[in-house]
């Protein structure tokens, strides 16, 4: 396997807490990964740390084998200009406009004309389906629209690497579809490499080549999505099958947690 | 079971801390906004000057209207405060020192940075800490734009420049309030008044005024800004913050401002 990103025993904190407890993963290249968790099992804090946002307590992270921990910020900034991020509202700068939002990575790394700047631009727009939204400003588009603002923006730079925090939450199926048939296309025609952060089963089984699984801060499977099907481990079963968590309190627990002490 | 030592000191130790720590961030920010505004632009990082004209223009420009009224007031409320003294004495003349003074060294500057403050100062926190709150920020980081020089930079910029302006304009405008109700409702020759205005003046005075201005201009964005970044949650934090920022810049302001007039008063 040609790796990408190469995660080494990261352990994290927040304050106290420990979100993610020494985990280790590989990312190949060229494919759709996706990481799979239950709410709050640390998915977007973990690609936080993959894109440089968020310093480990210790282990690695490495980008094409280059370890991004340990890296000073101009050197994080070159890894940056490759890679692209949808987060999960989006982001867009709400002051500017949709082709200034998505025209200000070009005007900030790149010397190209503002007329090659503006044709960029437009075929970004064109390829999320939002050619004619050019003047618009985000607090005027729909939740779907901004998503999708957000990807093009996210393209402008043609970079190597694509990261998704939960693109499909908060969408009709029509439009996650949409989406997912999107993140189908950048892979197959850019050869992008491509980490989708999510817990939408369908559009897990659309769009992914790599499965990891995260719970309660650990790696529970990493593999193809053939082998988490088959996989015989209980808590990802569960989570296949959309059960709910095992009932963990006898009745007078639960009626002395509701009662509060 | 905590020691009643223990209850005692424990939130003593852990106010230090927290304020230790907002120091520490507070003087990071410090160091990156000076960073990006005169050093890297030497380094071929160059400023965002259509950015800077714009907060120049929301900083400025659209707030010459209130500086100008509240200045004209309170030069006629000063020249009114102090007839009223000076007319027991038949002095009257020297209402012109009281007003020339007191607003060119002290209530034109400090009156402009209150106004800017709470019209600019509070509405940096509240841009930069929606921005947190929406991921722009991380957003920003993320494309590999240093969010100090995107943003606070412009901000910098433009009142490093506009509260001095602003200040010339509300010691201007204040000087005529207090010359308007002298020669009408006091009484004094126009040109009396002048030239006593003129002689009570020196150019030290307007200098020093401009320098505190400079100042404040500062402190009122570096506020505004470490505010907003401070914004780790929703829209209700940003509505606290906001309303910190405002009563930390002013009231930094005044501490500056004692600070400076000390400053001038024993070294110039
Ligand atoms: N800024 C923060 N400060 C403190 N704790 C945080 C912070 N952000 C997240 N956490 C905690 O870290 C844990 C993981 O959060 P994270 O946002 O990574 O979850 P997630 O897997 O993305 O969940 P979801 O699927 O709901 O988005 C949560 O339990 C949360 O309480
Ligand atoms: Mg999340």
């Amino acid at each position: 396997m040609d790796k990408a990103i190469d995660v080494k025993d990261l352990v994290t904190h927040y304050g106290e807490r420990e979100i993610l407890k020494k985990i280790s993963f590989s990312i190949p290249r060229g494919k759709t990964t996706v990481i799979l968790g239950g709410s709050g099992c640390g998915k977007s804090t973990l690609l936080k740390h993959l894109i440089g946002l968020l310093k480990p307590t210790r282990g690695n992270i490495l980008i094409n084998r280059k370890d991004i921990v340990s890296m000073n910020e101009d050197a994080l900034n070159d890894i940056r200009k490759r890679m692209g991020i949808l987060f999960q509202g989006a982001a867009l700068l709400n002051s500017m406009t949709l082709m200034d939002n998505v025209a200000l990575p070009l005007r900030e790394h790149t010397e190209l004309e503002d007329s090659t700047i503006q044709i960029m631009v437009r075929m970004k727009l064109d390829l999320v389906g939002l050619s004619g939204f050019e003047g618009f400003y985000p607090s005027q588009l729909s939740g779907g629209m901004k998503k999708r603002a957000g990807l093009a923006r996210a393209m402008a730079l043609d970079p190597e690497f694509l990261f998704f925090d939960e693109p499909s939450a908060g969408l009709d199926p029509v439009t996650a579809a949409g989406l997912d048939e999107l993140i189908l296309k950048l892979r197959n025609v850019f050869k992008m490499t491509i980490v989708v952060v999510t817990h939408e089963l369908p559009s897990v089984f659309m769009i992914a080549d790599y499965v990891i699984m995260l719970d309660l801060g650990e790696v529970i499977f990493s593999g193809t999505l053939d082998e988490l099907r088959v996989s015989g481990n209980p808590r990802i079963k569960m989570f296949l099958d959309r059960r709910p968590e095992a009932e963990t309190y006898s009745p007078e627990d639960y009626f002395r947690f509701i009662a509060g002490d | 079971m905590p020691s009643i030592a223990e209850a005692l000191l424990g939130p003593i130790g852990r106010k230090t801390l927290s304020a230790l720590r907002d120091i520490h961030d507070a003087s990071k920010l410090i160091n990156a906004t000076f960073y990006w505004t005169f050093v890297s632009p030497f380094k071929g990082k160059p400023l965002r000057v259509r950015a800077s004209v714009s907060e120049i223009v929301k900083t400025g420009y659209n707030s010459v209207p209130i500086v100008a009224v509240i200045s004209l007031f309170v030069g006629i409320i000063l020249a009114l405060q102090s007839a009223y003294q000076l007319k027991r004495l038949g002095a009257l003349i020297y209402v012109a020192n009281l007003v020339g003074v007191s607003i060119i060294r002290e209530l034109g500057p400090i009156l402009t940075a209150i106004i800017v403050a709470g019209r600019s100062g509070s509405a940096f926190a509240a841009e930069i800490g929606s921005m947190k709150a929406a991921e722009e920020v991380d957003a920003l980081i993320s494309m590999g734009i240093n969010p100090v020089r995107f943003l606070v930079v412009p901000k910098l910029i433009a009142l490093m420049l506009m509260v001095p302006a602003l200040t010339v304009i509300a010691d201007a405008i204040g000087l005529f309030g207090g010359f308007l109700l002298s020669v009408t409702a006091l009484e004094i020759h126009p040109y009396n008044y002048f030239q006593q205005t003129i002689n009570a003046l020196l150019v030290k005075d307007v200098f020093t005024g401009l320098v505190k201005a400079w100042a404040f201009g500062v402190v009122i964005t570096i506020v505004g800004a470490y505010q907003g970044f401070k914004v780790e949650g929703g829209a209700e934090e940003v509505g606290l913050r906001t309303t910190a920022s405002v009563v930390t810049s002013i009231f930094l302001v005044i501490v500056f401002d004692l600070f400076f007039t000390a400053l001038f008063y024993y070294f110039t």
